[in-house]
C-alpha cells in the first residue's frame, strides 16, 4: 500500500485552492440581496439631516398616501411593542429610531415600508420632520468640559459625557521609572476615524411566520448565533423566542468589524415583518453604511516612554480620549471596556506601565468596532510602535538597535507583561532580521544619507508588532455574558466524505478551505471529501463568532480537538476491523495500522463505513461528534513590516518604493490563504494610513459619507507587497496555529506613517497624523522653508 | 440611492432631440454618457422631469481630421479618445488627460461633449479645451452657433447653453509641427477627479520661443480657468526657466481654489504654480520633439 501524502489530502501547510473562490468569481455567491422571497416588501429609513436637535414632530400623512407604501414607523410604534431601544454590545443602550432626540447625523428617525424599494425611497422623502437643532458636541475634548451640554438626557444617571474612565497597571511603579528615566519622550496623536467599508453593505431579509410564529433572518452577520441570542433576549416579547428564530448568515462580501453589531435596520425589519405578516428586506446604501454604521478607532492617545541613556525601556504611560460616538457601541468583550488595549507594551520587555482610557459620547455615529483587530490592538500598537521611533530619533540611536535592545527575548517565553497578559511564543528578533535582509536595511540608510545632502526625500519606517488574538478563555472573555468559546461538529459519512459545522462564519476569511485542511491533516480524508457549513443557527453549533482574528485561535483549534475525538472512536472500530487490540493500533501516514504488521492497515474512509454497517458488538452506530474549545489562553502572532517612500518635496506626492512584511502567525495552514490576508489587510493599512479619516464640521455634517470621499484605494497606487515569513507556533494551540487575518491591518499603519515621519525627521518632524496626505507634506514643507 | 420618478425620451434625430429639450425646458436634461447626471439623480440632487437620452442618434460618434481641424462628435466616448491614433501623435496633452479622467468603465460611457456641457471645474476636459483653443458647435430648435470655448463657462455646474440647446461638436485646433502639450493631475487616488490639475499648449517658433501658449486650469476656481495672463506673459519669450516660474506665478494668481475635502486653498494655488510651470516644461521638450 502506498503512502497517503499531506499534499494529496490536502493537510496543513499546502497552498489548497480555496473552495468558495469558485463560486465567488462565477457570480454564483448568495449573498443577502440576493433573497428574493414571495410576498417581500421593502424598508427605508428616514435619517437625521442635524447632528443633534430634538425632534418635534412626525408627519408621516403624505408618505402614507405615497402609491404602495404600507407602513412608517416611528419610535412612537416602537414603543407599543417595547422596541424603541435597544442595548448595544457594550452595555449601553441605543434608540432604534430616534426617540425625542436625535443624537447624529443620519441617524435613524423612522422606517419606511413599501411594496418596492422605489415607492419605499419616494416614502421616505415623503415623510415630513420638525426638528429644533441643539447645540452640537464634536470635539471629544470639549465634550469633556464641565459646562458641555450633557448629550444622553435619556439616561438619567448621566451626569456628564464621559462613558467610562478606565485605568490599568501601576500608577506608582510607573511615575518612578519616569523619574529615574535618562529620557523620556511624549507623543501626542490621532488614529482617526475609520471605517471598515467592507464591499458589501449590511442588510437582511426577515421572514417572520405568523402561522408558526417561526422567522427566519437572512443577514449580514459575522455572528450568527450571538445575534440570534441578543434578538431572543430583546425581542422575545415580541415573538423572536430563540427557538423558532433561525439566522442565516449566508455568503458575506466582507465584515472586518462591520457586521458584528446590532443595527436599527435588523429590528425594523422584524418589526415589519410581524406587523405586516410579510418578509421584509432593508438593505444599506454604502452612504449609509459609512455613515450610522460601526466605525472604528478615533483614539486621541499622549504616550509616553521613559529610558535609560543608553535605549533601555523603564517605563510607558498612555492617555487616551476615546470618542464613542453618540451610542457606546463598540463591540468588547465585557470585562473590557477599552478592549485589549492593554496590549500596547507591544513587542517590548517594559517593567511598568500605566494605562487610562476615558470614552465620551459625542454627536457622531456609535460605533468603536474592531476594524479588523482584535479590539483596540490596532490603536495599541499603533502607538507603541511610533513612540519608539520618536523615542530612537531623541536618543539618536537607529530604531532597529532600539527595537532590538527591548524586545522580549526568546527565552523569555511565555512572557507575562507588566500589564498582564502572557504572552505564548515568539522570536522578534528573528522576525525583525528577516525583514531587514530582505530589504537591504543597512544600504537603504546609506542611500537616504546621499539623498538628503542632495535634498531629496527618503524614508524608512520599521512596525515590530504584536498582535493578541483568539478571545477567549471563558474565565476572562464573554459579549453579554456569553462565553467567547465556539463549537464545532462533525460528521464522517458511510463512505468516509465529511460534513463539518462551526459556530463562527467566515467574510473572506476562507475557513471553507482552512478547517477542511485541518480536518483532512487528522482524519485523512482528502479535503476535496470535506464540506465545512458555517452560518445557520438551525444547524451549526454555538459559537460567538468570526472578528478579532478569533476563527482559527477558537473554532480552529475545536475542530482539531472534534476531528481526534472522531479519531478516538474509528481506532476503536479499526482495532476491531484489524482483529487486534487497540494498543496494537497505531495511526501512521494518515491511516491506522497494526504495530510492527506492515500492510495491515484500515483507512478512515474504511473505519467510517463499518462505523455504519458493521461496528463493534455494544458500540453506537456513526462517527460523529462535537467540541466546544475554551481556549486556556490568547494567542500572539506579531511580525515586521518595513516600508521604504520617496516624496517629491514640492507636491508632497509621495510613492512607497518598497514594503516588506514577515509576519510569524505560529502554523500556517494554507500558506496562499495566510498570504491573500495578508494582502488584503496590507492594503488596508495603506488606505488608512495615507486616505482614510470620516471627517466632521463643527455642525456635525459628515464630511465623506460616500466613496467619492471616503477613499478606497485602487490597485495602482497600492504597493507592491513583499511578504516573508518565520513560523513560532503558538505551544498552547492543538496545532500551533495563531490566526493572521488581522496582523496586517494592525501592523502596517505604524510602518507607514513612521517612514514619512523619517523622511522628513531631519527637518525636525516628529510627528503626522493620518492620514498622511500630499498637502499635509507640503504644508510642513513649506513651514520648514523646503517647498 | 434611488432617483425620483422621470420620463424617458429617446429620439431618434438631433431634430426631434432638440425638440423635446425646447418643449419641457428646465424640466428636461439631455442624456449622454450618464456618468456625471445619473450619479446626481440618484442623491437626489438632480430630478429632471425628463430624461432625453441621445444614445440613439446615430452619427454623432465621429472623431475625424478635417483640414486644420479635428472634429468630436457629441457622442465620442472618452475611451475613443484615449484610442485615438490622432489623439497620440498631435494631442499630447489630451492623450495625457484622457487616461486619467475617472476609470475605463466610466470613460467607455461618458463623453467630451457632456463632459464639457455639465460645466464642472472638476472635470478635466474644460482646462484640456481651454489650453487647445477649441470651439463648441451648439444645436438648437433655431439652428447652430458656435462658441469659442473660453466664452463657454459662466459658473459652477452652468455654461453657455440654453434650455433646449445640445453640444453637437467639438472642433480642436490641430496644433502646428513645434508644439507640444502637457497635463499633471494631482489626484487623491486613481480615478478621483483633481485635487487641481493644470494643462498647458505650447507652439514655438523657428527661434525656440513660446509663438502660441494655451494654459488651462482644472479645480483652481469656480469654473475652470483659463491662465490668460500667464498666456499673455510667456507668447514670444523664450521658454526659460525663470520664464516659466513666472508663468506658474501669474497662472496661480488667476486661480480662486476653495478649501474641501480634498485639500486646503492654500496647497492647491501652490501647486497650480508647480504644475503649470511642470506642465509648460514637458509641453517645450515635446515641442522640441523630445518624448518626455
Ligand atoms: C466615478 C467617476 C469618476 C469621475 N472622474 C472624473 C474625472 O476624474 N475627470 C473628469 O473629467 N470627469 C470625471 N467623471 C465624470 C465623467 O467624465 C463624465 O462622463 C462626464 O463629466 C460627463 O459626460 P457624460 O457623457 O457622462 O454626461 P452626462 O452625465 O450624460 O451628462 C452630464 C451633463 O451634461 C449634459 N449633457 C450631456 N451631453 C450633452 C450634450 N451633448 N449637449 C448638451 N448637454 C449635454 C447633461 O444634461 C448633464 O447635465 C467621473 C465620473 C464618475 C462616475
Amino acid at each position: 500500500m502506498s503512502k497517503t501524502t499531506s499534499v494529496e489530502l490536502g493537510g496543513i501547510g499546502q497552498a489548497v485552492k480555496r473552495k468558495e473562490d469558485s463560486r465567488f468569481i462565477q457570480g454564483k455567491g448568495r449573498y443577502v440581496e440576493d433573497f428574493y422571497l414571495p410576498g417581500m416588501v421593502y424598508g427605508a429609513f428616514v435619517r437625521s439631516p442635524f447632528a443633534h436637535a430634538r425632534v418635534k414632530q412626525i408627519d408621516t400623512s403624505a408618505a402614507m398616501k405615497v402609491p404602495g407604501v404600507l407602513a412608517v414607523i416611528t419610535a412612537k410604534e416602537l414603543h407599543g411593542v417595547k422596541l424603541a431601544w435597544m442595548p448595544t454590545l457594550a452595555g449601553d443602550t441605543q434608540a432604534v429610531l430616534a426617540d425625542e432626540k436625535v443624537l447624529f447625523q443620519s441617524q435613524e428617525v423612522a422606517f419606511v415600508v413599501a411594496e418596492s424599494q422605489y415607492q419605499a425611497a419616494d416614502g421616505v422623502a415623503a415623510v415630513e420632520v420638525d426638528y429644533e437643532e441643539l447645540p452640537v458636541v464634536i470635539d471629544p475634548f470639549k465634550a469633556l468640559e464641565p459646562n458641555a451640554p450633557i448629550l444622553r438626557t435619556d439616561k438619567k444617571d448621566q451626569k456628564s459625557n464621559r462613558i467610562f474612565h478606565w485605568e490599568v497597571g501601576d500608577k506608582k511603579a510607573t511615575e518612578d521609572a519616569f523619574r529615574k528615566a535618562g529620557v523620556v519622550i511624549s507623543q501626542k496623536t490621532h488614529y482617526q476615524r475609520c471605517h471598515p467599508a467592507p464591499m458589501e453593505t449590511c442588510g437582511c431579509v426577515v421572514d417572520h411566520n405568523p402561522a408558526t410564529g417561526h422567522t427566519d433572518i437572512y443577514m449580514t452577520s459575522q455572528a450568527p448565533h450571538a445575534h440570534r441570542t441578543v434578538f431572543a433576549l430583546v425581542a422575545g416579547h415580541a415573538g423572536l423566542v430563540e427557538h423558532k428564530t433561525r439566522v442565516i448568515a449566508p455568503d458575506i462580501g466582507g465584515g472586518f468589524g462591520n457586521k458584528v453589531p446590532v443595527y436599527p435596520g435588523y429590528v425594523l425589519a422584524a418589526v415589519a415583518s410581524v406587523i405586516l405578516g410579510r418578509p421584509c428586506k432593508w438593505i444599506e446604501s454604502r452612504s449609509e453604511n459609512i455613515q450610522s454604521t460601526g466605525f472604528a478607532r478615533d483614539y486621541h492617545t499622549t504616550t509616553e516612554l521613559a529610558a535609560t541613556k543608553e535605549g533601555r525601556l523603564l517605563g510607558l504611560r498612555v492617555k487616551t480620549v476615546a470618542d464613542h460616538g453618540a451610542f457606546n457601541a463598540h463591540a468588547n468583550p465585557s470585562k473590557w471596556p477599552a478592549g485589549l488595549f492593554s496590549i500596547c507594551t507591544g513587542s517590548y520587555d517594559i517593567p511598568a506601565a500605566d494605562v487610562q482610557v476615558d470614552a465620551v459620547y459625542t454627536n457622531k455615529a456609535p460605533g468603536g468596532v474592531a476594524y479588523r483587530c482584535s479590539f483596540r490592538v490596532t490603536e495599541a500598537s499603533y502607538i507603541i510602535e511610533r513612540a519608539m521611533d520618536s523615542l530612537a530619533r531623541e536618543l539618536k540611536m537607529d530604531p532597529t538597535e532600539l527595537r532590538r535592545k527591548n524586545f522580549v527575548r526568546a527565552d523569555q517565553f511565555p512572557y507575562a507583561t507588566c500589564l498582564g497578559w502572557e504572552y505564548d511564543s515568539g522570536d522578534y528578533h528573528k522576525a525583525m532580521q528577516v525583514a531587514l535582509d530582505a530589504i537591504g536595511y543597512d544600504a537603504l540608510r546609506k542611500e537616504q544619507a546621499e539623498k538628503r545632502k542632495k535634498g531629496e526625500l527618503m524614508g524608512i519606517g520599521i512596525s515590530s508588532f504584536t498582535e493578541i488574538v483568539g478571545a477567549g478563555p471563558r474565565s476572562k472573555f464573554d459579549i453579554l455574558g456569553l462565553s467567547m468559546n465556539d463549537g464545532v461538529e462533525i460528521r464522517v459519512h458511510p463512505t468516509g466524505t465529511v460534513l463539518a459545522r462551526t459556530g463562527v462564519k467566515s467574510q473572506g476569511q476562507g475557513h471553507e478551505t482552512t478547517f477542511a485542511q485541518i480536518i483532512a491533516e487528522e482524519l485523512g480524508i482528502p479535503e476535496s471529501n470535506i464540506t465545512l457549513e458555517e452560518g445557520d443557527t438551525d444547524t451549526a453549533p454555538y459559537g460567538l463568532g468570526t472578528y478579532a482574528s478569533r476563527s482559527t485561535p477558537v473554532a480552529g483549534a475545536a475542530t482539531a480537538l472534534a476531528a481526534r475525538r472522531i479519531r478516538e472512536k474509528a481506532k476503536k472500530i479499526a482495532a476491531y476491523l484489524l482483529e487486534a487490540s487497540e494498543q496494537d493500533i497505531e495511526w501512521k501516514d494518515y491511516q491506522f495500522q497494526v504495530k510492527g504488521v506492515p500492510g495491515k492497515a484500515k483507512t478512515m474512509a474504511e473505519v467510517a463505513f463499518a462505523a455504519y454497517t458493521n461496528p463493534p458488538p455494544g458500540m453506537e452506530t456513526g462517527l460523529e461528534t462535537s467540541y466546544y474549545y475554551d481556549p486556556p489562553n490568547l494567542t500572539y502572532p506579531f511580525g515586521t513590516y518595513v516600508c521604504v517612500l520617496d516624496i517629491d518635496s514640492k507636491t508632497g506626492e509621495f510613492k512607497i518604493r518598497r514594503f516588506v512584511a514577515v509576519d510569524d502567525c505560529g502554523t500556517i495552514i494554507n500558506p496562499m490563504v495566510v498570504d491573500g490576508q495578508i494582502h488584503g489587510g496590507l492594503t488596508e493599512g495603506f488606505a488608512i494610513a495615507t486616505m482614510q479619516e470620516i471627517r466632521f464640521d463643527e455642525q456635525g455634517n459628515c464630511l465623506n459619507g460616500s466613496f467619492m470621499d471616503y477613499l478606497l484605494p485602487t490597485a495602482v497606487e497600492t504597493p507592491r507587497w513583499e511578504l516573508g515569513k518565520t513560523v513560532t507556533p503558538s505551544p498552547h494551540h492543538p496545532i500551533g496555529a495563531k490566526g493572521v487575518g488581522e496582523s496586517p491591518n494592525v501592523g502596517s499603519p505604524a510602518a507607514f506613517v513612521n517612514a514619512f515621519v523619517d523622511a522628513l525627521s531631519h527637518l525636525g518632524v516628529k510627528n503626522i497624523d493620518m492620514p498622511v496626505t500630499p498637502w499635509k507634506i507640503w504644508r510642513i514643507l513649506r513651514e520648514k522653508g523646503v517647498a | 440611492m434611488i432617483p425620483q420618478a422621470f420620463d424617458y425620451h429617446a429620439p431618434k434625430t438631433l431634430a426631434e432631440a432638440v425638440g423635446l429639450l425646447a418643449r419641457f425646458g428646465d424640466d428636461a436634461k439631455a442624456l449622454s454618457g450618464g456618468q456625471s447626471l445619473i450619479p446626481l439623480m440618484k442623491l437626489r440632487f438632480a430630478g429632471p422631469a425628463h430624461l432625453v437620452d441621445i444614445n440613439g442618434i446615430p452619427g454623432l460618434d465621429y472623431l475625424q481630421e478635417e483640414g486644420s481641424t479635428l472634429k468630436i462628435g457629441a457622442l465620442v466616448r472618452q475611451a475613443q479618445l484615449e484610442q485615438s491614433p490622432v489623439v497620440k501623435a498631435k494631442f499630447p496633452l489630451l492623450a495625457d488627460a484622457v487616461r486619467m479622467i475617472a476609470d475605463p468603465q466610466v470613460r467607455n460611457r461618458g463623453t467630451l461633449a457632456g463632459n464639457l456641457a455639465h460645466g464642472d471645474p472638476a472635470n478635466d476636459q474644460p482646462a484640456v479645451m481651454l489650453a487647445l483653443g477649441a470651439q463648441v458647435v451648439i444645436a438648437g430648435s433655431k439652428g447652430e452657433r458656435t462658441l469659442p470655448i473660453d466664452k463657454f463657462f459662466i459658473g459652477t455646474l452652468t455654461t453657455a447653453l440654453n434650455a433646449g440647446e445640445l453640444v453637437k461638436e467639438i472642433l480642436v485646433p490641430i496644433p502646428p509641427a513645434n508644439s507640444g502639450g502637457a497635463y499633471y493631475k494631482i489626484e487623491r487616488r486613481v480615478g478621483d477627479f483633481a485635487i487641481v490639475a493644470v494643462g498647458s499648449q505650447v507652439t514655438l517658433d523657428k527661434s525656440g520661443n513660446c509663438q502660441k501658449v494655451g494654459i488651462g486650469l482644472t479645480n483652481a476656481g469656480p469654473t475652470p480657468i483659463k491662465a490668460t495672463k500667464a498666456e499673455a506673459f510667456l507668447t514670444g519669450k523664450a521658454p526659460s526657466e525663470a520664464n516659466l516660474t513666472e508663468a506658474g506665478r501669474l497662472a496661480a494668481e488667476m486661480s480662486d481654489p476653495a478649501s474641501d475635502t480634498r485639500a486646503p486653498a492654500d496647497y492647491k494655488k501652490a501647486m497650480v504654480q508647480e504644475l503649470t510651470i511642470r506642465t509648460l516644461r514637458t509641453a517645450v521638450a515635446r515641442a522640441k520633439g523630445g518624448a518626455a
